[in-house]
């Protein structure tokens, strides 16, 4: 694990948003169309902080994913609403077009694919988020066959993003179905991720902290270096 | 500025709470960046080096010859949660300090852990009783995704100071970025002030 320096850091300070569009994938999630004031374009993989400001000045924040292109002229967020969650429960059941929110961004400088290097990327559950981005930018830039991307969830209909991920993904991989693709049902394994390490220079993997630890671990013993891996685990964060 | 409709949890006025923070009760949230490594104590070795007399260095077993204690502190993750009321089991780095002899020129530490990630802090900081190498929590073994076997503990700044893994204090005679800081998180750190990324 050798940081680069010079890589792009936050950020800034805080900055208002308008919300361009909402909507809801599903009972469980919210997804954000973000117009930012002077934006500054972020790398695939990068966050947001959103900050919510009651009126006697009490404030939440909480991070987001960026599932849009750098190309791409507004910030895509997509939120798990979390049960009880302070910050994904307003987001999910208030917020509407034309509000504005206080954002900070793109802050991460570890966690982020630059599109020029062969890449195997690895997701669970709302961590697919940003690798959607990653997806989106190969293909702006025109150079999908950079990325290696695999996807993994309960069911497809569980799979943020499923429509993009099933047609983008090298492997999806269902724990409680088979996958469109013929796949069993069964948790990602070293076996899937086996064929496709070869000629990848860099490893990303991100999920939940269970996830991320399984996952991480399995690309190793598929063969990826320790060291190559770049690694977000999703905390509770309501 | 006011966001419409927002009202917000219940308001709670732990005064152990900085501000920004919320109390994520008996859970633990990991967040790590790297591969969790494994790490072989019949190898490991704790070493403080860099700017100091004596480089030093101890086993799993020399480390736990000096004068252990546990101290119970409230915890700030800079992605703000707090874990508050809890426990560590461990030594003072002022006692792997006092073997090693930080020369004069010494103002900041650069903390290392076995897979690479390092976090820079001020001498002050690890000193005077305040930072820690800890090994248990809440009297277990401190587990691995948590850092173990051996992790630094600095609960007074966010907790991305306090290195898991923990394989090497640098004596500096000058700050040095580490992982997090080269990508653009604060310098120091400190929860009470709010000092998330640079410039806050």
């Amino acid at each position: 694990m050798t940081p680069t320096p010079g890589s792009v850091a936050p950020t800034g300070g805080w900055r208002s948003a308008r919300v361009a569009a909402v909507d809801r994938p599903g009972p469980a999630a919210v997804r954000l169309r973000l117009d930012v004031a002077d934006r500054v374009s972020h790398l695939p993989g990068q966050h947001y902080v959103v900050r919510l400001t009651a009126p006697d000045g009490y404030t939440a924040s909480r991070s987001y994913s960026v599932a849009s292109a750098p190309g791409d002229p507004l910030v895509e967020l997509y939120v798990e609403r979390l049960v009880d969650g302070e910050v994904s429960g307003y987001l999910a059941d208030v917020l509407e077009p034309g509000d504005e929110l206080e954002v900070r961004g793109p802050v991460g400088g570890w966690f982020v694919w630059d599109g020029t290097t062969p890449a195997l990327a690895v997701g669970g559950g709302s961590g697919v988020v940003p690798l959607v981005s990653m997806l989106r930018h190969a293909r702006d830039t025109g150079r999908p066959e950079l990325l290696c991307l695999v996807g993994a969830a309960r069911t497809a209909a569980s799979l943020p993003y499923a429509e993009e991920m099933l047609d983008g993904c090298t492997l999806v991989a269902l724990s409680q179905e088979d996958s469109p693709a013929g796949r069993p049902a069964g948790r990602l394994r070293a076996a899937d991720l086996a064929p496709l390490v070869d000629g990848r220079d860099a490893g990303f993997v991100c999920g939940s902290a269970g996830f991320a630890e399984t996952a991480s671990q399995a690309l190793v013993a598929a063969g990826m270096p320790a060291d190559r891996v770049r690694v977000e685990r999703f905390g509770p964060s309501g | 500025m006011t966001t419409r409709g927002f009202t917000g949890r219940p308001r709670r006025s732990d005064p152990r709470l900085p501000p920004g923070q919320y109390d994520v009760g008996d859970d633990w949230p990991v967040l790590t960046a790297e591969v969790t490594p494994g790490v072989d104590l019949a190898t490991w070795r704790l070493v403080v080096d860099g700017a100091v007399g004596q480089p030093s260095s101890w086993s799993w077993d020399e480390l736990h010859a000096l004068p252990v204690e546990r101290v119970d502190t409230d915890i700030h993750c800079v992605t703000t949660w707090s874990k508050l009321g809890t426990s560590f089991t461990g030594v003072r780095v002022d006692h792997l300090l006092a073997a090693a002899g930080p020369l004069p020129a010494a103002t900041h530490v650069l903390a290392r852990s076995v897979t690479g990630y390092t976090t820079n802090l001020p001498l002050a900081d690890v000193t005077g009783g305040r930072a820690w190498a800890v090994w248990e929590h809440e009297g277990r073994p401190l587990p691995v995704p948590h850092g173990g076997p051996v992790r630094l503990l600095v609960p007074h700044l966010y907790f991305w100071k306090s290195a898991k893994w923990l394989e090497r204090l640098t004596l500096l005679t000058a700050d040095e970025p580490g992982f997090w800081e080269r990508y653009g998180y604060h310098d120091r750190g400190d929860p009470w002030q709010q000092q998330r990324y640079q410039g806050d």
